[in-house]
């Protein structure tokens, strides 16, 4: 086990695909209830470093410990310990609501009377009480968001991994996933984000800057922003990642 | 093992909404099963034959009469020469040529050999084959009423008794339905999985299950357990299409036939399985599985016997579970017998069952590289 005050800890990450570097000697530390933001554009890593925290894709370097198991050595215990929602609506689309939480917290290891008991209260936290008998496929985007949280959320994971969770989602629907974010975090959650989108940035606590596999920038969305001058966080996203592709090129 | 269960419960609720797939499950055997038992006659009768009559005496139309009263024969016409006769031939719509030359009574009158000639169309060696055993066999019959005529004798001196046993009427759907209840397992079993983690895959299903505490083998299990269940109601289907359309006895032990049937499925759907692991989408499943009939329908001993392979397609018949399946089904189904007789195969299937999950089981990866 590692320090407690730590939930993610990242030494010297990195991945390759072939000659492809996609994630470079990447350190992070992430502290429980924390909302922390991973931004860059497409193909900057996002995705990679995601998919490596949740024993999905084995690094190439270095290491990672997720809630105080280390990523190399037991990818199996990780997916006890955490909740996932990829960028790609990830569900059964030919089943109902009810079967695809229900099949869900089965996977997860919940049984009888506790199983029934969280299913109906994630189901009022995330208010999809009407929908239940509906089939997935037919949902509406935000809807959809909300029942892949749904099923993330069945086993109470201390850290939940959320990969462009907003893409294709109405922003009525957006705003109120980020107030559930915010909701989940102040009961200790600690959430990992990508985002493409400047505002959603803003609401997380810390955001990490990421450009051609490496990090660019890490600190508070203020922190950041004041890097370059104080403009605002997507005058600094821009300013930072040119200046990072020049330095590249030289 | 405690996620079979859901896992378990979320394929069969899939399988039961996918009513095309499952229609198609059920419709095949039906319909394979009207075709090979209708269609399918591995003995040849009513060959379109055509006679060549030079001699027109009462001694040549009655030879005439005893092909055609073999059954194998069918006399569609008579023709005045030779150059006909190659052209009904040649045009396929004879497949056989009786020729009774013009001294045929003659010789037989005089007690010198005579002669027919039958000309078969051996493009077709199953038909031509059958043609000359029962040609053989006319002149046979002769042969010996004319000489025990002649040596005054009552009784043949030797005689040959065939019993064919466990289908004493040679009937083709005795030996087909029975195979045709293995082809059938095989062909939409192994699709039928070999889809099934590449469409999980392509939907983006997997990497959302991946990213949960599931063992690969609660994985692998819970998809092929539904469809278990398939294979055992296209097999009651077929058997009991079999004894009451076809006529098709069900002598042996029914109870140790599904026992048995019960592991040659799980075989199947494992080797379907492992199909899954090796290709990236469903076409390929597809292509995959399709490359994998042919073997089967050939080599297994479904339609063709396997003792007249060489050798080296013995050895991959013997790979095949289909092949050691086909022994117990004829086994229980014709012969009525038991564990005693069939043990090793059963044992085979066993192993085959067992030992492809574990291969699938160990080339499938819970993670995306």
């Amino acid at each position: 086990m590692t320090d407690s005050a730590v939930t993610v800890e990242t030494r010297h990450l990195t991945r390759r695909f072939g000659p492809i570097v996609a994630v470079r000697d990447l350190n992070l530390t992430i502290a429980p209830g924390e909302v922390f933001g991973l931004l860059g554009p497409n193909g900057s890593g996002k995705t990679t470093t995601i998919r490596m925290l949740c024993g999905l894709l084995e690094p190439s370097e270095g290491t990672a410990i997720v809630a105080g198991v280390d990523v190399r050595e037991s990818p199996d215990l990780i997916k006890e310990r955490i909740g996932y929602m990829s960028q790609r609506f990830g569900l059964y689309e030919d089943l109902t609501v009810a079967e695809n939480m229900d099949f869900f917290a089965g996977i997860y290891g919940l049984e009888g009377p506790s199983r029934r008991g969280r299913i109906a209260e994630v189901v009022s936290f995330l208010g999809l009480n009407r929908r239940l008998n509906q089939l997935a496929g037919t949902l509406s985007g935000g809807w959809k968001q909300r029942l892949g949280l749904a099923c993330a959320l069945m086993h109470r994971p201390p850290v939940l991994f959320l990969d462009e969770p907003t893409a294709g989602v109405d922003p009525a629907a957006r705003r109120g996933f980020w107030s559930t974010i915010a909701t989940l975090a102040a009961q200790g959650t600690t959430v990992i984000v990508t985002t493409h989108y400047m505002d959603e940035a803003g609401r997380c606590h810390r955001v990490g800057l990421m450009s051609q596999g490496h990090l660019i920038a890490l600190g508070t969305p203020d922190e950041v922003a004041q890097q370059v001058g104080g403009k605002s966080l997507e005058d600094a996203f821009i300013i930072l990642q040119e200046r990072d592709e020049q330095e590249q090129d030289a | 093992m405690r996620r079979f269960g859901p896992m378990f419960r979320k394929e069969f609720i899939q399988m039961r909404r996918d009513r095309l797939t499952l229609g198609i499950m059920v419709g095949i055997p039906i319909i394979q099963l009207l075709l090979f038992g209708f269609a399918i006659q591995t003995d040849v009768r009513h060959i379109p034959t055509v006679v060549l009559d030079e001699s027109r005496t009462p001694s040549s139309r009655d030879i005439v009469a005893a092909f055609q009263n073999t059954g194998n024969f069918r006399i569609v016409s008579h023709v005045d020469g030779r150059d006909a006769l190659d052209a009904w031939i040649a045009r396929g719509d004879a497949q056989a040529g009786i020729v009774i030359p013009q001294d045929f009574p003659r010789d037989l009158a005089r007690g010198t050999t005579a002669t027919i000639q039958v000309i078969v169309d051996a493009s077709d060696p199953l038909s031509s084959q059958a043609a000359l055993a029962a040609a053989a066999g006319v002149a046979q019959v002769r042969n010996l009423a004319i000489l025990s005529a002649a040596a005054h004798r009552g009784a043949l001196p030797l005689e040959t008794r065939v019993r064919p046993r466990y289908n004493p009427g040679l009937r083709s759907p005795n030996y087909i339905v029975p195979g045709l209840v293995g082809v059938i397992l095989t062909i939409t079993l192994v699709l039928v999985t070999a889809m099934a983690i590449v469409r999980e895959r392509e939907r983006g299903t997997l990497e959302q299950l991946i990213v949960t505490p599931i063992t690969k083998t609660e994985l692998m299990l819970g998809k092929i357990a539904p469809y278990v269940g398939v294979g055992l109601v296209q097999m009651t289907t077929v058997l009991l299409l079999g004894r009451f359309v076809f006529d098709v006895p069900l002598t042996g032990n029914v109870a140790l036939l599904y026992g048995v049937a019960f592991v040659f499925i799980v075989a199947s759907l494992a080797l379907g399985l492992f199909v899954s692991t090796l290709v990236r989408t469903q076409q390929q499943a597809m292509q995959a599985s399709f490359f994998f009939v042919l073997p089967n329908i050939l080599l297994s001993g479904f339609m063709f016997p396997r003792q007249a392979m060489p050798v080296f397609f013995q050895w991959i018949g013997a790979l095949l579970p289909l092949t050691h399946f086909l022994k117990v089904l004829r086994g229980i189904l014709l012969k009525g017998v038991g564990v005693a007789e069939l043990w090793q195969e059963m044992l085979i299937l066993l192993l085959f069952a067992t030992v492809l999950i574990a291969l699938s089981v160990r080339r499938f990866r819970k993670t995306l590289d």
